[in-house]
């Protein structure tokens, strides 16, 4: 792709984006899912940040996804009404679980890797499943609203306003996606890169492998906390199940089914597969087929996703 | 109190030795062909709702004997047709893929049986009480914890003593030498995949009796069998054996003393283990692949 098209495809994305909650209900769509889209674009961006950048493929990613998301449920309940703040700590609480566990694995890699990051995504499944006085258990931790946000003065009405929610959790991906790309471009994500295609030789220049590794994991589970912090607001709700294992498969997916080596490939991915979930889910009662299988087709069929394949004919 | 951290030690070795059952298979599967099988869980539950099926025509031990060949049968079908597409590639399509099967596997047994658990009836010989004081020494458990360890005897020796076995360990050390040897990898794999299979449909029906029939019953061993493997150490069967027990064992104590950490317990283990001794507890050195 030449870099004028490159730009104007991204202006087209952010053009559509902006406008989205005008035309979402006319496609038949509503304005939680455009919300939801937003949310789970970012997450996956957030996890390609890792996958696709750096090489390492983590499928435990829903951990910091829901302590982000129990995070700001939790402050909202239980300290002060105030969404901004809660998301901070949602934010900072999923950054340092990730930062602790980051720094057991990084010494691990390939197969090793991923079966680690599923079996640790489960402490926090069941550490929310299990602790029922502060989260609620399985029924979910309840009886917290998002707050107005209070912005110098200027009252954002996110409780009551959909729209007004959907610009807050846009602001949030353009914020996160800004300074992912930032990172990228910089020699800290050249350097990523580098290693994702040769680390051996990466580690004989003299870079240290184990730390940038980490770094990337860390700055990776940051956004994806994030993206659980906006999660859970926009339900008002959230459950253990935000952060089970079916969740980080989830990510996975949408940042594989979008095309992984894309920076755009995955927000395309989370639009198409939330889209087709809230469709599926909808219409049958054996939605967990439909998505089985869309797994199983992507990988035989689209193993480049729907980007690679574009930028493979173009 | 003896009597209770004696019980609950006694029902972790069981609850282990599901889990090393699981694993055993799991890390065939891993150790040949480098696969992450998300869906053993699916095979697992498969295993033990066709038991339940068979078991008005064949009775308890034909059920035993003939729901875990019928899984098994399944899983050579599965690696023919669609896991044999995966090897070789980044282990991200291969996780994706038995994703997607798990929750396919999954959905469809609670299709053909039903969301609601089922009982499993077991023989009345089995269920008795061999002994007042240990109330929970039951026929069936012990029963359980002897065909369990017959399966694995019969695991080892296999992969010990027969050619398919030592086919087996060979490619797991260097598969194009073994292939370049005049070996069929293709079938190898292929009967490695129906191997763990077995041992999955086996576990199945073994915690079918114990455990009762439920749809997730699958994924919710699943994840132990993650840790057994990674505590045992990746590569190493003796280690998942070893593993597995280990965190039954474990849970079952935490069981004792912080019921509510029972769960939890053996993830904070498997950090232990990676932070002192990466590889595992049995693992080789060097291999964190």
């Amino acid at each position: 792709m030449t870099r004028a098209r490159q730009l104007g495809a991204t202006a087209l994305l952010w053009i559509a984006l902006l406008t989205m909650p005008y035309w979402i209900t006319a496609i038949g769509g509503y304005m939680e899912l455009a919300s939801r889209v937003v949310v789970m674009a970012l997450a996956a961006m957030a996890l390609n940040f890792l996958l696709g950048y750096t090489g390492t493929l983590s499928f435990g990613h829903a951990a910091y996804f829901g302590v982000g998301a129990y995070g700001v449920g939790m402050t909202l309940k239980y300290l002060t009404p105030s969404t901004g703040l809660g998301m901070l700590i949602g934010m900072v609480a999923g950054t340092l679980a990730a930062a602790a566990i980051g720094a057991l694995i990084v010494r691990l890699r390939g197969v090793y890797f991923a079966m680690v990051t599923i079996a640790f995504g489960q402490v926090f499944y069941f550490i929310a499943f299990r602790w029922n006085s502060v989260t609620g258990g399985d029924d979910g931790l309840t009886g917290w609203r998002r707050q107005p946000l209070d912005l110098a003065g200027i009252r954002v009405d996110i409780q009551n306003h959909d729209t007004a929610f959907y610009y807050l959790a846009l602001v949030c991906f353009a914020l996160s996606v800004g300074a992912m790309a930032l990172l990228l471009r910089s020699p800290f994500g050249r350097t990523l890169q580098a290693i994702r295609e040769n680390e051996r030789r990466a580690r004989f220049l003299g870079i240290a492998v184990e730390r940038h590794l980490w770094l990337s994991f860390v700055i990776s589970c940051a956004f994806v906390s994030l993206a659980g912090t906006l999660y859970a607001l926009l339900n008002n709700f959230t459950d253990p199940r935000a952060l089970r294992w079916d969740m980080s498969g989830n990510f996975v997916i949408m940042a594989v089914l979008g095309g992984m080596r894309s920076f755009w490939g995955p927000l395309i991915g989370a639009a198409v597969f939330v889209v087709l979930q809230d469709y599926v889910s909808s219409h049958t009662e054996n939605w967990m087929s439909v998505v089985g299988l869309i797994f199983v087709l992507v990988v035989l069929f689209f193993p480049r996703g729907v980007l690679g394949l574009l930028q493979h004919r173009g | 109190m003896l009597q209770l951290i004696l019980f609950n030690v006694f029902n972790g070795l069981i609850v282990g030795a599901f889990y090393a059952l699981m694993a055993l298979g799991l890390s065939l599967i891993i150790n040949l062909s480098g696969v992450i099988n998300f869906a053993h869980g699916g095979f697992l539950a498969l295993g033990a709702y066709l038991a339940y099926s068979l078991m008005p025509l064949v009775g308890f031990w034909g059920a035993l004997v003939v729901a875990p060949l019928l899984t098994a049968a399944l899983g050579l079908a599965i690696e023919r047709l669609l896991i044999r597409r995966v090897y070789g590639r980044d282990p991200l399509y291969s996780l994706l893929l038995t994703f997607g099967l798990a929750y396919i596997l999954e959905d469809v047994t609670r299709y053909i049986w039903g969301p609601q658990s089922l009982p499993y009836p077991i023989p009345a010989v089995l269920t008795r009480p061999l002994s007042t004081q240990f109330f929970f020494l039951t026929g069936y458990r012990l029963f359980m914890v002897a065909l369990v360890g017959l399966a694995v005897a019969a695991l080892f020796f296999v992969l010990g003593r027969t050619r398919l076995g030592i086919r087996i360990r060979a490619g797991t050390l260097d598969l194009e030498t073994v292939s370049a040897l005049g070996v069929n990898v293709r079938v190898l794999r292929n009967l490695n995949f129906g191997l763990g299979i077995y041992l999955a449909g086996l576990a199945g029906v073994l915690a079918a009796g114990m455990l009762g029939l439920q749809p997730t019953i699958g994924t919710s061993l699943i994840m132990p069998s993650f840790v057994a493997i990674i505590v045992g150490g990746l590569g190493s069967l003796p280690g998942t054996l070893l593993g597995g027990l280990l965190i039954g064992v474990v849970s079952g104590l935490a069981t004792v003393f912080l019921p509510s950490a029972s769960e939890a317990v053996i993830y904070v283990m498997m950090g232990l283990v990676l932070l002192l001794r990466p590889r595992g507890l049995l693992g080789e050195e060097g291999r964190l692949k």
